[in-house]
């Protein structure tokens, strides 16, 4: 006899009350760097100088701008899953891992954040 | 309370250190420090954004000695985590997991790395120079 309710089979439930949405959003996450951070190395790689003028230029291409919004944005998921996974295999006091946690997301939000704003400032030259 | 402490899964101490679970390791660490990776090329962005003078200033910060190592280390960990993830999503697809791909994939993650990094600092260095 199962002990699994068929509600909790359909929505993908295990003990961890949350299925493999985790496991999931980190594999969705990593498909999606590969080509945007490819690009990113790339493209600076094959500028002809990394100097103030032609970076900003660069930036303000409306494709590079709208690529590297989306590669901070995809970065900070999934740098903020992985090291939420690392949290939760090392640290062990329940304190301790909520205040780990709770800092590790905060500081994904404000540096992605950050990163998006200063690249939309860059596109609409403000 | 048992009477005698339970078997537990393979501890560090008697683990036989193996290309397996190094490069696992390996995959972790590079993680962890492209994360910060991340706080770098938010810094980057936002003195962009500040102007020419912010800018200037954090060009040479990353062309400092301690600038320039992050930026050949975040290369080899970001290259690293790259080759060694596409072995990951291989596995979750079902796919190289007997004893010769497992390794030969293993191996190219490490070697592949290195020399990649080594071609775009190279190129750099060549590029600086001339």
């Amino acid at each position: 006899m199962s002990l699994r309710s068929p509600l909790g089979r359909v929505l993908g439930l295990g003990s961890a009350k949350d299925g493999t949405a985790h496991w999931w959003a980190q594999r969705v996450s990593a498909v999606a760097l590969i080509p945007l951070t490819l690009w990113f190395v790339f493209s600076l790689w094959t500028l002809p100088a990394l100097d103030y003028a032609t970076v900003r230029a660069w930036l303000s291409f409306p494709l590079s701008g709208f690529l590297a919004v989306l590669l901070v944005a995809v970065s900070a998921y999934h740098s903020s899953l992985g090291t939420t996974e690392v949290i939760e295999d090392y640290v062990h006091s329940a304190g301790m891992r909520v205040l780990c946690l709770l800092s590790l997301q905060f500081l994904h939000v404000l540096a992605g954040g950050a990163g998006i704003f200063a690249i939309l400032r860059v596109a609409f030259g403000s | 309370m048992p009477a005698r402490a339970r078997p537990t899964s393979p501890h560090l101490g008697i683990y036989r250190w193996q290309i397996g679970n190094s490069l696992s390791i390996l995959h972790r660490l590079t993680g962890i420090a492209l994360a910060f990776g991340l706080l770098a090329l938010c810094y980057w962005l936002v003195s962009l954004a500040g102007g020419d003078e912010s800018y200037a200033e954090a060009a040479k910060f990353f062309a400092s000695p301690v600038g320039l190592v992050g930026l050949v280390g975040w290369t080899f960990a970001f290259l690293y985590h790259l080759l060694n993830g596409v072995r990951h999503l291989f596995w979750d697809a079902g796919y190289g997991f007997e004893r010769t791909p497992r390794h030969a994939s293993g191996w190219f993650a490490v070697l592949g790395s290195i020399a990649l990094t080594l071609c775009i600092w190279g190129s750099i260095w060549a590029g600086h120079r001339s």
